[in-house]
């Protein structure tokens, strides 16, 4: 980075360095790098962590430019865009930007455009664009597919990506980065400008940010990288619980009194959880200890937005204590009263937990506050090294991404509906896109035959493309209607269905709505049971089509569905800094009391392994025998190597019945004694070859995958004009065309596509590929009488979770026996 | 729904060795089969309802370009059908294709499958809404209904008691849940007097048996014949959900 010195003076004009005197401030360094790198014509990548005028440094150089614009007669085009993951976030920065557009009294318009803006704003803003405009990459895509995109944006200036660490690694990112590579031929002057957390790895990102044309393969990324001041490392505790810490268990109650108190000594905290129920046991459990009446809300993605709206309003004017919230408040605007940052259970990766923490005070030099609450033993030793993680400033690194084909194919029809196209020069441009970057053209090619006629080996459709090669070469899209329907289906969310909770009227009608609830949520419910949902206690009266109906049961002990464990995945780096933690005995003095005797049992009845070793203990109990192993890479990881174990073991004989998983374990129980097991050959890296694909076949996590492949590609799709589907239909007909599918044509690209979505996602075959071969030779194996120390939390899972098998087979069989029982009562 | 509140009597079936369910209406044996088929015994009727041929290149017409393997998919469990139990007849229960043009669009390998099917037994086509003409070409009889014994067989269930019918177009599917999760299949749906048959096509959706429109069908709390992997499940009202 360069000293002030090295910066040439004239950067900023007056009227500038005016504006950043009158508010007392100087120009920071990076911001001042910022505007060099814009006038030397280069894109650049700003990493800075939150409250280091990060945003301002991205838009500095636009606003110089804009201010110093001679008069024009004819209209302009869009300046600079910008790209935000969130719509509360760009509404956010056009009201934060406002501030020194006034105030400079410069002639610059501004403004927001989101799925909520007015029919009528959008309207102008297309005929009339701003100078700077400010909005999502959902919107972005839409923008892209319209007639008359290439002359909308040909003089398009400047992209700002903001907070680029949250949507590199996904499929919006995917389709973000094909966007802006769309955008770079419009206007090929067009800088980029990245804006982002601290990470592990900035040249991923850059790389993610694209290439230019013409550049080779091995070229070095494009973007230069710009460091913000690395900010006040954040004051980070666990509490310690002393000699309560629970065996096993994901809801911190043992912790609440003193979680309380911290709240009660707090200006305003936010307690982060990792699930819905959680937020919604946490928030019960913090009112029932309320006696001071403190102002303490609930926002979780479940609650009707209103309510959101409510709650973040209440907060942005400062009228709350604590909001207990899911990653729904992991991001987004800025509330400078934030003072402390509570993590109940555990953080399961170190840059979540940063940008977490980033949410408490926003300023540079100030350190943020933070308490991590482990909610039970092994949670207590990750806690400990994710605590130690962020005082190293180390953090996650996220591999870097391969563009996923179904966004390749919704994106190829968007160029198709906004422009005939070339299929080679849209080729070279889509790979300037850097998760497309070694795109190769048989790829492509299978790609845009799958966008025309669905790509079947039997040619079916071939009379009904929806994109047509002309006589001149070019690909069209084939009419109005196909166009139409391609918008209304345009973005990389996969929204799951909702139903709506609503109060059960008279006669059965659907009354006030409380909240949506996805699909799912209630599953495990019957009529008559209670349940918690926005902070208060319901009776489930019933399900209509579209409605989920409730009564209040103030007075009832609500049953809780299934926890169902935290949707994020423990990191690698995480998970082998626990491992690392909990071999070095000289370590274990940081750890509270009763966990420190936990580990010290552990050690004498059973063993403590390596950091690069592998636990597997077996032992008999009751009438079973039980299989643990330790390899702490997260619960879907585990729960494929259970899957897959459990195949194995039948092999050999040993009878499984069932299995338990959670992120740092897994455990099998089975009729015959599996002390004997050859274990180098059962966890033989071979396990990922037929096992697996006769697994997945049949595994419904591949017809999920399937499902949002097929929506994503236009396959499905979301909805029709004046027919809406409900989102239960959908799901119903997505497992018989997969079934269909599979059965006919089982190379079919969008089959491919679920295949590796599947083993990166739901089933991260890619991580028990690498801990297969992390552990070759290295499994120590420890024969015991009884259950071990590490082994008890394990084992207290059993019962709440799935077992494994034709579940779908047994329940129904189930309900069988019910009747048999009814009819012979 | 309230009239079927009422605790029920015990239905009458009995699991059969190949995974079917067996029961009789009105004196007439049935076996329920788990690919969704039902077998007339003393008849050697094989019935089948919906099967929607040709429904993924009805949409491949607008351009959703669903699989195009849904006729040979649909033929592929009625061919095992019809070679595991060699039935005289076939009957189709009425939207056996998706919308009237469909025969025109079976591939000409599907169409001579049908053909082959009709060597040696009877092929009958109940017509129904999505097909009102039936085939054209292809052999066997077109009729709006028929009498099997004692049993009517017609497209869509009339309102009402209707002791004896045998029908479709409702695509009955049970839903059942327990503290690990959730199954929906589709079933056959019986009170002991008249039955609505699954729907056998490989595309067609389903509509849970507690649906409004199952209402006034049934004298009494149905039963369902949830077809499982390789068994029909007899799941009674108490332990269906709704959608």
């Amino acid at each position: 980075m360069a000293d002030d010195a090295a910066l040439p003076a004239d950067l900023l004009p007056a009227a500038f360095t005016g504006w950043f005197a009158t508010r007392g401030w100087a120009p920071r360094t990076h911001q001042l790098e910022m505007v060099a790198r814009a006038r030397a014509g280069r894109d650049a990548l700003l990493i800075a962590p939150t409250g280091g005028g990060k945003t301002l440094a991205g838009f500095l150089p636009s606003l110089i430019e804009l201010s110093q614009r001679p008069p024009a007669n004819t209209p302009r085009g869009i300046h600079t865009l910008y790209i935000s993951p969130l719509k509360a976030l760009a509404v956010d920065v056009e009201r934060n930007l406002a501030t020194p557009i006034r105030e400079m009294g410069l002639s610059i318009v501004a403004e927001s455009r989101t799925g909520d803006t007015g029919a009528a704003r959008r309207q102008r803003q297309r005929v009339k664009p701003p100078d700077i405009l400010l909005t999502t990459p959902e919107q972005l895509a839409l923008f892209c597919a319209w007639e008359g995109a290439r002359a909308y944006f040909e003089d398009l200036s400047c992209i700002i990506l903001d907070e680029i660490h949250t949507l590199h690694s996904t499929k919006r990112g995917d389709l973000l980065a094909l966007d802006i590579a769309r955008l770079q031929t419009f206007s090929p002057h067009l800088r980029r400008v990245g804006l982002s957390a601290t990470v592990d790895d900035p040249d991923v990102i850059r790389r993610w940010m694209g290439f230019h044309a013409g550049e080779g393969d091995g070229a070095p990324p494009a973007v230069d990288l710009v460091l913000g001041p690395a900010g006040t490392p954040p004051i980070v505790d666990v509490l310690l619980s002393e000699g309560r810490v629970p065996w096993a268990g994901h809801t911190a109650q043992h912790a609440m009194a003193e979680v309380y108190e911290v709240i009660k000594k707090a200006r305003t905290a936010l307690v982060f959880v990792n699930t819905r129920f959680q937020a919604e046991f946490a928030f019960q459990e913090l009112w029932r200890l309320n006696e001071d009446a403190l102002p303490i809300a609930l926002h979780h993605g479940s609650l009707a937005a209103e309510q959101r709206r409510r709650v973040e309003a209440a907060m942005a004017r400062g009228e709350l204590r604590a909001v207990v919230c899911t990653s729904t408040l992991d991001l987004g605007i800025d509330w400078g009263d934030v003072d402390l940052v509570i993590q109940l259970a555990s953080p399961k990766g170190a840059s979540r937990m940063v940008q977490r923490i980033g949410r408490a005070n926003h300023r540079m030099d100030e350190a943020s506050r933070a308490l991590f609450v482990p909610a039970n033993r092994f949670e207590m030793l990750e806690c400990q090294a994710a605590r130690e993680a962020i005082a190293e400033n180390r953090f996650d690194g996220d591999p870097p991404r391969v563009g996923a084909l179904d966004i390749l194919a919704q994106h190829i029809m968007g160029c198709a509906c906004s422009e005939p196209f070339d299929a080679l020069a849209l080729y070279e441009e889509i790979r300037t896109a850097g998760p497309y970057r070694a795109l190769a053209w048989e790829d492509f090619e299978q790609v845009v035959d799958f966008v025309s006629t669905g790509g079947y080996a039997l040619r079916a459709y071939d009379r009904f493309r929806r994109i047509v090669k002309g006589q001149d070469g070019l690909w069209r899209a084939r009419n109005a209607d196909t166009i139409l329907r391609h918008r209304l289906n345009v973005g990389a969310i996969l929204s799951p269905a909702v139903l709506s909770v609503r109060l059960a009227g008279r006669g059965g009608r659907a009354g006030r709505k409380i909240g949506e609830v996805e699909e799912g949520y209630l599953e495990a419910l019957e009529p008559g049971d209670t349940f918690v949902f926005a902070g208060q206690v319901w009776r489930l009266v019933g399900v209509t089509a579209l409605d989920v109906l409730v009564t209040p049961a103030p007075a009832s002990d609500p049953k809780l569905p299934s926890w169902g464990g935290s949707k994020f995945a423990l990191s690698t780096f995480l998970a082998r800094r626990v491992r690392e933690l909990m071999f070095d005995q000289s370590h274990w003095s940081v750890l509270p009391g009763d966990v420190r005797e936990w580990l010290e049992l552990q050690r004498d009845r059973s063993l403590i392994p390596a950091e690069d070793e592998m636990l597997v203990e077996t032992f008999p109990r009751g009438k079973r025998h039980f299989m643990v192993c330790y390899p702490f890479e997260g619960r879907l990881a585990h729960t494929t190597l259970a899957m897959l174990m459990t195949r194995r073991l039948e092999r050999m004989g040993a009878a499984p019945l069932g299995f338990v998983c959670n992120d740092y374990a897994l455990a099998v129980w089975s009729l015959n004694p599996m002390d004997g097991v050859d274990l180098d050959a059962l966890f033989d890296q071979d396990m990922l070859g037929d096992d697996l694909e006769d697994w997945l076949a049949e595994s419904y996590m591949m017809k999920r995958s399937f499902k949002g492949c097929a929506i994503l590609a236009g396959l499905i799709e979301r909805r029709f004009p004046g027919a809406e589907k409900s989102g239960r239909q959908v799901t119903f007909s997505a497992d018989l065309v997969y079934d269909v599918l599979r059965r006919h044509e089982p190379d079919h690209l969008l089959l491919r596509c679920a295949r590796e979505d599947a083993a990166t996602g739901l089933i991260d075959v890619a991580r028990v590929g690498h801990m297969l071969a992390r552990i070759q030779g290295k499994i120590r194996h420890a024969v015991l009488d009884h259950l071990s120390p590490f082994s008890v939390p394990m084992l207290l899972e059993i019962g709440k979770e799935r077992v494994p098998g034709a579940a779908g087979e047994m329940i129904l069989a189930e309900a069988a026996e019910d009747l048999i029982a009814e009819a012979s009562s | 729904m309230t009239a079927l509140a009422r605790t029920p009597a015990p239905y009458t079936f009995a699991q059969s060795p190949c995974g079917g369910l067996e029961m009789e209406i009105m004196g007439a044996a049935l076996r329920m089969r788990a690919s969704g088929a039902l077998l007339d015994l003393a008849h050697q009727a094989l019935i089948v309802a919906d099967l929607h041929f040709e429904k993924g290149s009805a949409y491949g017409m607008r351009g959703q370009f669903l699989p195009p393997y849904d006729t040979r998919d649909t033929l592929d469990r009625l061919e095992a059908e019809v070679a595991a139990l060699e039935p005289r007849v076939v009957v189709f229960l009425g939207d056996s294709f998706h919308d009237g043009r469909a025969e025109d669009r079976l591939s000409a390998d599907d169409a001579a499958r049908l053909v082959a099917m009709a060597q040696g037994r009877t092929l009958i086509w109940l017509v129904g809404n999505h097909d009102a003409d039936g085939p054209r070409r292809l052999p066997g009889q077109v009729v709006d209904t028929m009498t099997l014994g004692p049993l009517i067989l017609r497209h869509e269930p009339e309102p009402g008691e209707q002791p004896g019918e045998l029908s479709g177009h409702l695509h009955p599917c049970a839903r059942v849940s327990s503290g690990r999760g959730t199954v929906r299949r589709r079933c056959f749906a019986t009170d002991g007097t008249r039955m609505i048959l699954p729907a056998f096509g490989a595309y067609a959706g389903g509509l849970n048996l507690k649906d409004q429109a199952f209402a006034g069908l049934f004298a009494r709390p149905p039963l369902a014949g949830a077809l499982g992997r390789d068994r029909v499940h007899a799941v009674g009202w108490r332990s269906l959900t709704g959608d």
